[in-house]
């Protein structure tokens, strides 16, 4: 275990970062999957890959260079000047409304569809961020909260017939206090034994929602549930419940942004920051954590309700644990504590599998690498702030 | 019954325990829950098959059967190691320095691809793992126990002390040992961190390869999603010890395997996956470090 000195210069050293040798290795490892002719296609296109990798690395540095020289050039020659940043935002924010507000009437059914999941996904990770962005929490098993509301909901509607307005306090109540239940033994653990005991939690839920038969009809789900009732006037057609999608969407950006930007807010940042400088200087840590868990699960449950409107039929099947990896993934994606950072991540995340439906045997696969890269050239994710950290 | 469910919640707990070590080790050394690991120890139970396969088709296995196993044994573990290593280079090491979240995520993306990887190569369908052992056994205080139940048994015992050897007496143990206490300080006083931090992934990968290799045999069947459940079970061992420390993984693997054979066999067998999560939630209630874990000191 001796360190030399010029590592990076040994002939060792440069063999095994060769792209000849990069190449080979992964080539051989992918040998027993696929046999010796995939295996050859392999070598050769990492090969190629490494090759014009490692020169994109050489030049990127004299191209960032001459980029900006180039933009510098432009800029001066250019007598146009670029728009007030303000008035720019106040003009991109109405163009998007407008975008937005009228999707139905010229969008596609399909399209209507995917937009009015994103919407149900952007009010699902905006209440983990609160959890894992602002708060510094990580949970891996959100989604149970998700299933909670989205049964509840089933469950209130089929067997005592409750509206949708009947039933969406109740059964968003239910999932709070469930996020309560929860939290009290989970907020007695640190970082990744937290993770690991709601991992478990949204395991034991999903479990108990596939077993329990006589309740909740097992593996075989519940169907026929009530889309929302309006002034008498039923929820069905896709357009309206599009819109209708879009007030909560509205409503939770909107509270989640003034609770973020009040003392509580504040408080959740500095426990995600420093738990011991935030309780030293008199932030009651465990009451705040508490909050944020129930608060987080509030929102959750109000996604399962949605959602059970609007699929009218859930199934265990919808709340696994790679649904809670993907509403993270929706987080980390937009950059944790960012809302408008959430809502971006949740759109893509939806979008984009749709997108790649030609290509559908290879889109985890991009999904998984993606994740990857992602962690590595820009682990603030699309919106991130500089200054957010995660400590467990 | 007692005895029987005694037998398969220790075989059960043998191979929780290999794959919990391998989380033990990494999270002991880099504080990372290492999710691609179960995925290990599936590709483990997957080149098994493919190597076994490979040495029937050249025939190989008609001229000399243990010739043949033993072969597919070094070959899983080694390519296994090896992957284990990769994984480690690409994914983690470019991480080290980042927020802890960002190698967790990363891990999760690994283990992502690697399920599909398999799932495009080898197909979604359940693979069959050659019958090559018969139901052959002994009587044992009135049961009857499998010879592969026995092997399970013994090698993950045999693998646990030697690895524990390794670590107490080795020189690259005690290196592990001091990278798992302070990194700095490690690599002050001339400990290369990053060879310590490759052997770790290549052990921790062998003995995943060891389990996948050994439940591919027990059970006879293998599916390109068997490492996610394991997995998180194994992890749920490693938590239950104490995350960090070795016997305490090995303790949690067989406690766990203990628990869930038992508790399917005298309670309800639908909520079998269920148990393990339960009994977790109540050890970290009362003991929130795990059995064997020592309560960190936040530093200020």
């Amino acid at each position: 275990m001796n360190k030399a000195v010029s590592k990076t210069d040994s002939p060792i050293h440069r063999f095994t970062h060769s792209p000849f040798f990069i190449a080979l290795w992964l080539a051989l490892l992918f040998l027993p999957f696929k046999g010796l002719k995939a295996a050859g296609i392999l070598f050769i296109v990492l090969f190629a890959a490494v090759s014009m990798l490692n020169m994109f690395k050489k030049y990127v540095g004299t191209m960032k260079g001459v980029f900006s020289d180039f933009k510098q050039y432009l800029l001066g020659r250019s007598r146009i000047k670029l728009p007030e940043s303000k008035t720019r935002s106040i003009a991109l924010t109405l163009l998007m409304s407008v975008v937005v507000m009228a999707l139905p009437f010229y969008g596609h059914d399909y399209l209507i569809d995917i937009a009015v999941l994103s919407g149900i996904y952007i009010i699902l990770a905006q209440g983990l961020n609160i959890v894992v962005g602002f708060t510094g929490l990580l949970n891996l098993g959100f989604v149970a909260f998700y299933a909670i509301g989205a049964y509840s909901y089933a469950l209130l509607n089929t067997k005592l017939g409750m509206g949708f307005w009947a039933s969406l306090p109740l059964s968003v109540m239910l999932v709070t206090l469930s996020g309560f239940i929860l939290a009290i033994p989970a907020l007695r653990l640190r970082g990744d034994y937290l993770a690991i005991v709601t991992l478990g939690f949204g395991e034991i839920v999903r479990l108990v929602l596939n077993n329990w038969d006589s309740f909740t009809k097992g593996p075989n789900g519940i169907g026929g549930i009530e889309p929302p009732n309006i002034f008498g006037m039923q929820i069905s057609k896709l357009g309206h419940f599009y819109y209708f999608i879009i007030i909560f969407v509205l409503l939770a950006v909107f509270i989640i942004r003034r609770v973020s930007a009040s003392r509580i807010g504040r408080a959740w940042i500095a426990i995600r920051e420093d738990e011991i400088a935030s309780s030293s200087i008199g932030i009651n840590t465990t009451a705040y954590k508490l909050y944020s868990f129930a608060f987080g699960a509030f929102w959750a449950g109000l996604a399962g309700v949605l959602f059970a409107a609007k699929m009218q039929f859930v199934s265990p099947e919808s709340f696994t644990f790679m649904e809670s990896v993907l509403v993270l993934c929706m987080v980390i994606l937009g950059g944790l504590g960012s809302i408008p950072g959430v809502v971006l991540g949740a759109i893509i995340l939806v979008m984009l599998p749709e997108m790649l439906r030609e290509v559908q045997l290879y889109r985890m696969l991009a999904l998984g690498s993606g994740l990857v890269m992602l962690m590595i050239f820009r682990p603030q994710g699309l919106m991130g702030g500089k200054g957010v950290s995660f400590r467990g | 019954m007692f005895t029987q469910q005694l037998i398969n919640g220790l075989t059960l707990g043998g191979v929780y325990a290999l794959i919990a070590l391998g989380y033990t080790m990494v999270y002991g050394i880099l504080e990372l829950i290492n999710f691609a690991h179960g995925e290990i120890y599936m590709l483990g139970a997957y080149l098994g098959i493919i190597f076994l396969g490979f040495f029937t088709a050249i025939g190989l296995t008609s001229y000399s059967l243990p010739l043949a196993l033993i072969l597919t044994f070094i070959l899983s573990v080694i390519f296994c190691s090896s992957y284990g290593f990769t994984i480690e280079k690409i994914a983690y090491k470019p991480l080290r320095n980042a927020p802890r979240l960002s190698p967790l995520i990363s891990a999760i993306g690994v283990s992502i691809f690697l399920q599909n990887y398999v799932m495009l190569t080898q197909g979604a369908t359940d693979k069959i793992f050659p019958h090559l052992f018969e139901k052959a056994g002994i009587e044992l205080m009135g049961t009857r126990v499998t010879y592969t139940q026995i092997f399970i048994i013994a090698a993950s015992a045999i693998l646990m002390l030697s690895l524990n050897l390794f670590i107490t007496k080795t020189r690259m143990g005690k290196a592990m040992r001091a990278v798992a206490q302070d990194k700095v300080m490690a690599s002050l006083v001339g400990i290369n961190i990053n060879t310590v931090i490759s052997a770790t992934f290549i052990i921790g990968s062998g003995l995943a390869a060891v389990a996948g290799l050994m439940v591919a045999a027990y059970y006879g069947l293998v599916n390109y999603s068997i490492g996610y459940i394991a997995g998180i079970k194994a992890f749920t061992a490693a938590v239950l010890g104490g995350i960090g420390s070795v016997p305490g993984a090995m303790f949690g693997g067989i406690l766990l395997g203990l628990i869930e054979s038992f508790s399917a066999a005298y309670i309800s067998s639908e909520y079998k996956d269920a148990y393990a999560f339960i009994i977790l939630i109540i050890i970290l209630f009362i003991k929130p470090s795990g059995l064997f874990g020592k309560t960190q000191e936040e530093k200020v």
